[in-house]
């Protein structure tokens, strides 16, 4: 699994960070930054679909 | 009679957000309109509005800012005098901006609202939470409205505006005044002076002293493309801090309160799994959303059917979307592990709320701080509490005996 995250979507909502913080963080700005941008480990993968779920942006693809 | 008189007879044709049963208890109606064949009201009230309900047209419509304006965003039209005068530019950056005016409005407030910069006003936060609970605990009843929600956030907006906390009643009473009262036009209108003309003397005191470390002294040296941000922009941040950062937050914490009062399960399942907070406290905001936003539509359009003219008002009911069944599995039950949740408590697209993330740390720590004291609690007599509505939603009144 690995994650993409539109960045022109994204607006800072930062449920993404809520949901799965070992993935995604904040920028300067408070928008999300993806901290993993390789293979995200399995053990992450159950936050990882949290995360997108609950993007009010539909920012975040999943890509398996 | 006037709009807030006269008894509604169609609510997709002629809702009342002033309405005493809309301000109290709004979900039903929405949902009422929202299940009906018109799920955009209108009504001509108050010199007229739309009002979409589902969660789809509210976020299109927050999406769509060249069509969906903020060159007003309250639920009412302008108070009268307020676009004359020396103040009529002071606005409340980047709320009521447009691009491309917005994005430097909002992207030189951003930083201090990151995850990581807020995070340094979680201890004092604590502290006053545990300040305000200690002036009660004793007498085994409070107000959790007026003894608790409501000092907290007006706190924490001073320290961080760098202003003394000897302001609270006057912030507190000015922000109800642009608010919660907005059909009383000349109290709205006082209120936005007093405002203005408190930060003006607050500029002019930095101006002789500047400070270290100080929100407004940075904000008024701060340069945009060579040049010093203009008056206004400042002086329409600390507007915006206040009205912005103080009534919404207070609404969040007081229904929050108000809802623990009566779940002693969600209580106890807080308490035996404390992981569940940072779902929680999304789950709620979905749940008890406290603010709608308004739009002008810039020319004229039909949206979902409806004929939207030019400088028309649409009301963007975030509360309303938040419990459409289309978007959220059993959308009136607080599920405080709830997995899939997309609300738009603090909007979506562009405007997004700039202050959410000091929101949420705000709500966590007042509601963790309070049941770690005070675990068991519950409503005096329910029918006492008493609600603002309209432009926010939450208790004013709420008497809890433990």
């Amino acid at each position: 699994m690995k994650v993409l995250l539109d960045y022109d979507s994204c607006h800072g909502h930062q449920m993404c960070a809520i949901a799965a913080p070992e993935v995604f963080g904040s920028d300067e700005i408070g928008n999300a930054k993806v901290l993993i941008t390789g293979e995200i480990p399995a053990a992450l993968h159950i936050k990882v679909r949290r995360a997108e779920s609950n993007c009010p942006e539909r920012a975040i693809t999943i890509i398996e | 009679m006037t709009d807030t008189q006269k008894p509604v007879t169609d609510i997709t044709t002629d809702y009342d957000i002033f309405a005493p049963d809309f301000i109290n208890n709004p979900y039903p109606r929405y949902t009422e309109i929202r299940e009906s064949k018109c799920p955009i009201a209108h009504t001509e009230r108050y010199e007229g509005s739309w009002l979409p309900t589902r969660y789809d047209d509210v976020v299109a419509i927050a999406q769509e800012y060249e069509t969906f304006t903020s060159r007003q965003i309250l639920v009412m039209p302008p108070a009268n005098g307020r676009s004359e005068g020396p103040y009529a530019a002071v606005g409340a950056p980047p709320i009521t901006s447009d691009p491309p005016d917005h994005h430097w409005h909002r992207r030189l407030i951003l930083p201090v609202f990151a995850p990581q910069a807020v995070a340094q006003y979680e201890p004092g936060t604590r502290d006053l939470c545990n300040a305000l609970i200690d002036e009660f605990i004793d007498k085994g009843v409070a107000d959790a409205a007026s003894d608790y929600a409501q000092h907290i956030p007006v706190r924490v907006i001073s320290k961080m505006l760098g202003v003394p906390l000897t302001m609270e009643d006057e912030f507190t009473d000015w922000v109800r005044g642009a608010l919660e009262n907005i059909t009383d036009s000349e109290r709205r209108m006082k209120s936005f002076r007093s405002i203005v003309e408190y930060f003006i003397g607050e500029v002019q005191s930095r101006a002789a002293n500047p400070r270290e470390d100080d929100f407004i002294t940075q904000l008024m040296n701060t340069e945009v493309e060579g040049k010093k941000v203009p008056i206004e922009y400042v002086l329409g941040v600390c507007n915006l801090m206040l009205v912005a950062g103080i009534d919404t937050t207070w609404s969040a914490i007081g229904s929050c309160m108000w809802h623990m009062a009566q779940h002693p399960e969600h209580r106890k399942q807080l308490r035996e799994h404390p992981d569940l907070w940072p779902t929680a406290v999304e789950e709620l905001l979905r749940v008890y959303a406290p603010v709608t936003m308004a739009r002008i539509v810039d020319h004229d359009i039909e949206f979902q059917g409806c004929p939207m003219k030019a400088g028309d008002r649409v009301l963007m009911a975030f509360p309303a979307a938040n419990r459409d069944p289309r978007q959220f599995e059993n959308p009136d039950e607080v599920i405080l592990d709830r997995q899939n949740n997309r609300h738009v408590a603090f909007g979506s697209g562009i405007h997004r709320c700039a202050g959410s993330n000091l929101a949420r740390l705000e709500l966590r720590v007042a509601l963790q701080t309070w049941l770690e004291r005070i675990p068991e609690f519950e409503l005096i007599d329910p029918s006492s509490v008493t609600w603002a509505g309209g432009q926010v939603h939450g208790p004013r009144k709420c008497m809890v005996k433990f």
